[in-house]
Formats: C-alpha cells, sequence, structure tokens
C-alpha cells in the first residue's frame, strides 16, 4: 500500500493572522512539503493544476520536474492532470520526459478539472467535459504505446503519422489513476482500460465514494482485467493531528471555518461526520483511516491533503511529521495484514517494467527524412 | 410508485411559520390529490418535506456541493414520487429564497416528466400572478409537467365561501394532478451507478 500526501496548490490567507504568502512563498513551500514528504517515509507526492488565481499550481510538470530532481526515491504524481482541456501530446510529451529525468518516479491521475471557465480559456466547451476526457486520454493513450500515430477526433487536429517523443522511458508508460467526485463514467473509463481509479473521498459521504469505486471494481472485472478485488483504488484523506485530540480541534477550526471549499458552511463536527475528515489524535485517524477498507475493499494508494486552507508552512512540515512517524507505518502494517495474497499493490515503473517483459529501451523512430521527406510509417513500410 | 402499487405524492413546503397558512394550503392540496386519486382505486401515500427544517442544510449543500443524509432523504422523497405537490410563500414578488435553493441543489432532470401540482400564499390576492409569472418558467425550466391550476391562498381566502372559492380551486386542481398521475406508468429514473454506459458507446460519442 502506498501513502503520500496531494496538494491543490492554494494561496489562501492564514485566517488566524490574516497573512496571505506570496506566490513565491507558495511555489517553494510546495517543494519543501514534497521534500519533507520523502524525508518522513511517505510514497507518493502529487501537486493538483489550476490555471488561475488563488492557486500556484499551473505548469505541474515543471514543479515536479525541480522536486524530482530535490528527492530521490517518492513518486510524483498529479491529482489531477487536466485531461479535458490540456493537448493530449503534450502531457504525453511532458510526462514521459517527466519520466526520463525521475528514473521512472511518476504516475499520473487524470480529471477533468472544476473551474468552469479553464474551459474557454483553453478554447474548449465545458459541456463536451466527458467527452474531452474520452477522446483525449484515447490518444493519450495509444501516443505512449503506438510509435507511430494516426488519429482523428472531434476536439483537435488530426495527426498523421506522428510520434510522441520521448518514449516512455524503458518502453512503459506511466501508470494512470482516473480520478472522479461524482462521474460514473470516469469509473467506466478506468475499468475499461485497467488503469487506476481514484476517489477524491475528502468531499462527499462515504456512500458515495462506495458507489463510485464499486462501481469500478465491477466494470473492472467486467473488462477481463482480473477480479473486482484486483482493481487499483486510491481514495484522499483530510486529517488535521496533534498529542491530544481537543488540541487538533481547536488549532484546526478556524482554518476549517475559512476554507475555501466547504468554508462557512458546515461545522467541523458535522463535517468530520459527512465526510472523511479527521481532527484529533494520531490514534484517531489511524483508526477512521483503517476504516476506510470496509466500504471500498482493499486499496492500493491513500493520499491526504494537509497543506490547504492557509495552514502555515510550519505547522504543515509538523503534520507532515506526525503522518509520517506516528501514522503512517502503523497503518503500513495493519493495511498489509489486512489485505489478502491476491490482492496486487498499486503498480510501480519496476513493476510495470517486470510484467512487461523486462522493457525495452527503444532507439529514437527515424524522423521525416530531411532528404526524401518519407514520414515514420512509409519508412516502416 | 411504490413496489406495493400505491402511489407516493410528495409534498414540498416553504412556509415558515408554525403553523404556517403555505403548509395549511399544502396539505388541502394533498387531501384534494389523495380523493381524486381514490376515486381511480389508487391507494395514496402522501410524505411531506418541510423545507425549513432543512434550511441549514441546503444551504451547506450549496457550499459543499452534496447533501446531508436528512437533505438526501428529501430530495429521494422527491425524486422518487409520482407527484410533487410545491407550496411557497410570496416573498419579494416571487417564491422565497429558501424554495429556490432547494430545487437548485436537485440534480438535473430529476422533476422531469414529473406531474406537479403548484402552490402559492402572500397577505393579499394581489401577488397572485406569482404562480404564473415566477413558479411556472421555474418548473418549465425543471422539465416537470405542471397541471393547469395553480392555487393560490391569500389571507382572506382561509375565511371566505364565495364561489371559486378556495375549496374549489383546490378540488379542481387534485383532480388534474391525479388526472395526470394515473394515466401515467411509473417509470423511475435510470442510476447510471447499476446501469453504466459501456465504454465502447461513450469512446464512439453516441
Amino acid at each position: 500500500m502506498q501513502f503520500g500526501i496531494f496538494t491543490v496548490g492554494d494561496v489562501t490567507p492564514d485566517p488566524t493572522t490574516g497573512r496571505t504568502p506570496t506566490e513565491h512563498e507558495r511555489i517553494k513551500a510546495t517543494v519543501e512539503i514534497a521534500r519533507k514528504a520523502e524525508e518522513v517515509g511517505l510514497d507518493v507526492f502529487a501537486t493538483g493544476e489550476h490555471h488561475n488565481p488563488p492557486f500556484i499550481a499551473s505548469a505541474p510538470t515543471t514543479t515536479l520536474a525541480f522536486i524530482a530532481a530535490r528527492t530521490g526515491r517518492i513518486i510524483l504524481s498529479t491529482s489531477t492532470t487536466l485531461i479535458t482541456t490540456t493537448d493530449p501530446v503534450l502531457i504525453a510529451e511532458n510526462y514521459a520526459k517527466l519520466q526520463h529525468l525521475s528514473d521512472g518516479r511518476v504516475d499520473l491521475m487524470m480529471g477533468r478539472g472544476n473551474t468552469g471557465p479553464v474551459y474557454p480559456w483553453f478554447g474548449k466547451d465545458i459541456r463536451d467535459g466527458i467527452p474531452l476526457a474520452i477522446e483525449n486520454y484515447h490518444l493519450l493513450h495509444r501516443l505512449w504505446r503506438e510509435e507511430v500515430v494516426s488519429w482523428e477526433g472531434k476536439f483537435r487536429t488530426p495527426l498523421q503519422g506522428f510520434t510522441s517523443t520521448p518514449r516512455p522511458l524503458d518502453g512503459v508508460p506511466p501508470f494512470v489513476w482516473h480520478g472522479s467526485i461524482r462521474s460514473p463514467e470516469i469509473a467506466e473509463q478506468a475499468a475499461y482500460y485497467g488503469d487506476g481509479f481514484f476517489a477524491n473521498h475528502i468531499f462527499w459521504p462515504k456512500e458515495h465514494t462506495q458507489r463510485m469505486v464499486g462501481l469500478y471494481r465491477r466494470r473492472f472485472e467486467h473488462y477481463g482485467h482480473g477480479s473486482a478485488d484486483q482493481a487499483i483504488v486510491g481514495l484522499g484523506g483530510q486529517v488535521f493531528m496533534r498529542k491530544n485530540s481537543q488540541d487538533a480541534v481547536r488549532e484546526f477550526r478556524p482554518y476549517f471555518d475559512n476554507a475555501p471549499v466547504y468554508g462557512h458552511g458546515p461545522s467541523l463536527e458535522e463535517f468530520t461526520a459527512q465526510t472523511p475528515l479527521t481532527v484529533g489524535s494520531p490514534q484517531q485517524v489511524i483508526e477512521r483511516t483503517l476504516g476506510f477498507r470496509e466500504y471500498v475493499g482493499d486499496y492500493q494508494r491513500q493520499l491526504f491533503l494537509m497543506d490547504h486552507a492557509g495552514l502555515p508552512l510550519k505547522t504543515v512540515l509538523e503534520q507532515l511529521e506526525i503522518l509520517g512517524e506516528e501514522v503512517v507505518p502503523v497503518l503500513r502494517k495493519e493495511f498489509a495484514a489486512l489485505a489478502p495474497a491476491h490482492v496486487p499493490d498499486a503498480p510501480t515503473h519496476a513493476s510495470l517494467v517486470t510484467a512487461a517483459g523486462g522493457g525495452t529501451s527503444t532507439p529514437p523512430t527515424d524522423a521525416v527524412d530531411d532528404v526524401t521527406g518519407r514520414s515514420p510509417e512509409e519508412t516502416q513500410r | 410508485m411504490t413496489a406495493s402499487g400505491r402511489r407516493t405524492i410528495a409534498v414540498v413546503t416553504a412556509g415558515l411559520g408554525r403553523p404556517s397558512s403555505t403548509r395549511i394550503l399544502a396539505d388541502r392540496l394533498a387531501e384534494a390529490s389523495d380523493r381524486a386519486l381514490r376515486l381511480y382505486d389508487e391507494q395514496v401515500d402522501v410524505e411531506v418535506v418541510e423545507l425549513r427544517d432543512l434550511a441549514q442544510d441546503i444551504t451547506n449543500n450549496l457550499l459543499t456541493g452534496f447533501p446531508s443524509a436528512d437533505l438526501e432523504a428529501a430530495i429521494r422523497t422527491v425524486r422518487d414520487a409520482d407527484a410533487l405537490i410545491a407550496v411557497t410563500p410570496v416573498f419579494s414578488a416571487s417564491y422565497s429564497g429558501l424554495f429556490k435553493s432547494f430545487f437548485d441543489v436537485l440534480e438535473e432532470g430529476t422533476l422531469a416528466g414529473k406531474p406537479v401540482l403548484l402552490g402559492a400564499t402572500a397577505g393579499t390576492g394581489r401577488h397572485s400572478l406569482v404562480l404564473d409569472f415566477a413558479m411556472r418558467p421555474l418548473f418549465a425550466y425543471l422539465r416537470a409537467v405542471v397541471v393547469p391550476t395553480a392555487v393560490f391562498g391569500a389571507s382572506e381566502d382561509f375565511g371566505s365561501n364565495a364561489s371559486g372559492s378556495l375549496a374549489e380551486r383546490v378540488d379542481r386542481a387534485g383532480r388534474e394532478l391525479a388526472d395526470l398521475v394515473v394515466g401515467r406508468r411509473a417509470s423511475g429514473p435510470v442510476d447510471p451507478f447499476d446501469n453504466p454506459t459501456p465504454f465502447e458507446q461513450l469512446l464512439s460519442g453516441s
């Protein structure tokens, strides 16, 4: 089982001081947070993608490549990559490059984005959200697996004899998760490809997550990737911890009450009861998190949201220490003891290379011949 | 329609007082519809949703995007009912904000094709066009099938027996709703979790 953190990269005033970090501070803090995550033994750091203030989460592969250079072990991922409004050709290139630079420490989570205007900003229509996610990912999937792609769809310029470069590291594309809060079509999509499914989990009641994951598992089996309980499931989580739970509640409450998504709505107590949010002692977090598998089954990846709502960097780093030192080691042991042997771990680059029979180091395909103008497709014939 | 073959009428009332004239009108509309349906040998269950009790949950749903358990139960009642009676007090020349907010948090299509009887209350009859100029457009947008008679209850109506009185309008509206309900086969919405669109179909864009 993998444990990690995911960030949305929000620049939010600290409600207890009124101070808003600068973009520069927040961007550098994100790197600090990722490094701390590795230091305390977490497995995954994932960044969101937004193209509007108050977020600093644009250009995710720049952030992840910089973090890759400053870390050595942690898996770099996204939460999410906007498959709707980003050209799948650019995703194919950017993340394959990141895969090479980080020696395979990359996977991605596809998502549709939740900012209405982001669609028109990138020349798309939000009403096409699902069709864009379906078509764009289908192209991305091919670009990483087929050397030369000729393709025509509804949303993008056709491609004739196109080769996405660099080719995926060892000929093995990054593992892909599909994230969705509420769209059954995305669970269906993840199941069709045998990709992972990530349930956001933190903003909605557990019954909802249970239905989404249940659908994904059922369809994963339907499409012949294995039994339903072998499907690859990830969950979000949200915690704030102090040794004494009352201290955690007292310290976190102003951040909760003013948080960008749910602030000024339900009380901390109501939201804790209705969603997986846990504010309390490390032991409470351990117990709550272990309970997740009771309604989604044995799963492979648990990401926590730790750095939002204006929490100062110092506090976030303290939280990561508690998470990495007191919570995750116990969770690792307990989850491992509970999971049956036939339930696989989340795929990593190493496991995918092994599964592919050792991998291939593809020599670069011939580009269009400068002299004859022949395309790679013609060269292959 | 429930499994036993009974018909269910959901009543959504946005009155704030206890008791409220809005609730009184809602109850009378429900009774009239019940009476009319029984003449067709239909057994009727009436389920009342008092929006006042859900006011905070509705606001929270607007902010968080998901309903509390109580609100979800109310939404399910409305979604699964064979017909809806929706009654609001008139506030500032329209339905109340609470009334509108409830319909704002319903999933798209929740009321599509559903027989609906509308009612409104106010201190004077001068507000009665709220039924036709505010409520009907809202429910037309929600693709509900609204019966011809919508019932307005002004304070003075509760003490009048004149021709065209409240009682007559309530009875007529109830009969119209019953006629719509018995003419329909109950058809629940397709559950996208139980019946997902196969991926090949998603991929082909059909």
